[in-house]
């Protein structure tokens, strides 16, 4: 896949990118028959739970080899450095989603915050913003589709990218085409961002390694485990609290005769 | 890898455990000052353990004797055993219980060394029908804050729940004990024997 360019072959990838959202949007399925257990809606689980397998041995090998070593042993300052510059270079493309979402507020704040970033903390390797009360806001695709009213649509689990929603995958897919610095990077410079993301994503594995491995290694089902905390998360980040699961539990709805 | 990408996200799982923590032989938390006294007492108490400086083992310990000073434990394990407590024998529905107080000691109480120097502050109740949720935000240091939300019952003036940003531990301990109900095909006296080692 390529990131489309500005002039040329540009109108022919974004109408591409359009009809990929339109498809991808119009298959996100709507709970009916398929729920699990929790309350979730996974009608995939086969082909998803292959996918987990394919992603634990990822894990595995990772948290055993010499490579998070590697990381825990950075200093503060160069891995807090890969972390602010991967957030800033990730702010356009944030600004982009805010405004879609009619949230203009956020929108002018984050871009304030670029503009602090990218300039007083040279080039974003450090958080000037955040001290300044203008704290990291991300967002992406997937939230638009949100707000917009698309369902969540089933779970998914993607390659290395792990836990998702047919409506997160269509949201990472449409943010994949729709990345401002894309349009104004040269070739080499625009891929920067999502090298600078895997290094983050390294950097927080190492950081919450303890917590990963208790839900990755030593739950009884590690596919079940992160399927419903990574739901109950996003749903909270969207502020999403129509689904089931994260409605109130009644404190006394319960027979707990004998327990 | 990109599991909980979110640096909040990853704390969900790490910090079920100040949750855990929780009130001294307590009447009924009927008001919201109650509910919010039983949340201060419990975060004082594991902060107390936390900052002891003890060996691992002696922290879980303690842990446990707070999870069950301060929680509502007959109703947090009827809730995750789920429908499978229905068929539990009394005897099962006791065993389970005490298995999984120890349990969740152990699970969230081996990821409190993360908070070692943390801050946690009870930031305001609401109440929602027959509950009080008091959140409180928890400042570990060099992170952004994050929120952990106690439920507590407005009849047995006890914690039967909380979120970890977001994240349901009922919901997602019900999701571990049924997987290990499934383990064992259905047996609970192996699903019980399973949980007293894990954690």
């Amino acid at each position: 896949m390529r990131i489309p360019r500005p002039s040329g072959c540009g109108a022919l990838f974004r109408s591409f990118s359009g009809l990929v959202l339109i498809t991808m949007v119009a298959s996100c399925a709507t709970p009916g028959p398929g729920e699990t257990r929790d309350g979730v809606f996974d009608p995939q689980e086969p082909a998803n739970r292959r996918v987990h397998a394919f992603n634990k041995r990822i894990y595995s090998r990772l948290s055993g080899g010499g490579e998070s070593g590697f990381i825990e042993s950075l200093p503060i300052p160069v891995k807090n450095g890969v972390v602010n510059f991967s957030d800033t270079v990730a702010l356009p493309q944030t600004v982009v989603n805010q405004l879609l979402q009619g949230r203009l507020l956020r929108a002018s704040r984050n871009t304030l915050r670029f503009s602090v970033n990218a300039t007083l903390g040279l080039a974003g390797l450090i958080d000037v913003a955040g001290p300044m009360g203008l704290p990291e806001d991300r967002s992406n695709f997937g939230e638009t589709l949100y707000v917009w009213g698309f369902p969540e649509g089933g779970y998914m689990e993607l390659p290395v990218l792990g836990p998702s929603t047919e409506r997160e995958a269509t949201g990472i897919v449409v943010d994949f085409f729709t990345d401002p610095f894309a349009y104004v990077l040269p070739s080499p410079q625009r891929y920067v961002r999502y090298g600078a993301r895997l290094g983050e994503l390294a950097i927080k594995r190492s950081e919450y390694g303890d917590a990963l491995d208790a839900v990755m290694l030593e739950s009884a089902d590690s596919y079940a485990q992160a399927r419903v905390i990574w739901l109950e998360k996003r749903r909270h980040e969207l502020g999403d609290d129509s689904i089931e699961g994260s409605g109130f539990i009644d404190p006394e709805g319960l027979d707990t005769e004998g327990f | 890898m990109t599991y909980f990408t979110n640096r909040r996200g990853f704390l969900a799982g790490a910090l079920s455990a100040s949750a855990l923590g929780a009130l001294p032989g307590m009447a009924l938390a009927a008001s919201a000052a109650q509910a919010e006294r039983l949340v201060q007492g419990l975060v004082d108490d594991v902060n107390a353990v936390i900052a002891s400086g003890v060996a691992e083992p002696a922290m879980i310990a303690e842990f446990e004797r707070i999870f069950v000073r301060y929680g509502d434990m007959p109703y947090i394990a009827a809730y995750v055993m789920g429908a499978d407590g229905r068929r539990a024998t009394g005897a099962q529905k006791k065993a389970f219980t005490a298995a999984f107080q120890g349990y969740a000691a152990r699970k969230y109480g081996k990821q409190f060394r993360q908070f070692i120097g943390s801050e946690i502050s009870v930031a305001g109740t609401q109440k929602v029908k027959n509950a009080y949720q008091v959140a409180t935000v928890a400042k570990l240091r060099g992170q952004s804050p994050f929120e952990v939300t106690f439920f507590v019952g407005e009849k047995s003036g006890r914690f039967y729940n909380m979120y970890v940003e977001g994240v349901n531990m009922l919901l997602t301990e019900r999701t571990e004990i049924g997987a290990m109900l499934d383990r064992r095909r259905g047996d609970i006296d192996a699903m019980i024997a399973d949980l007293q080692r894990a954690g």
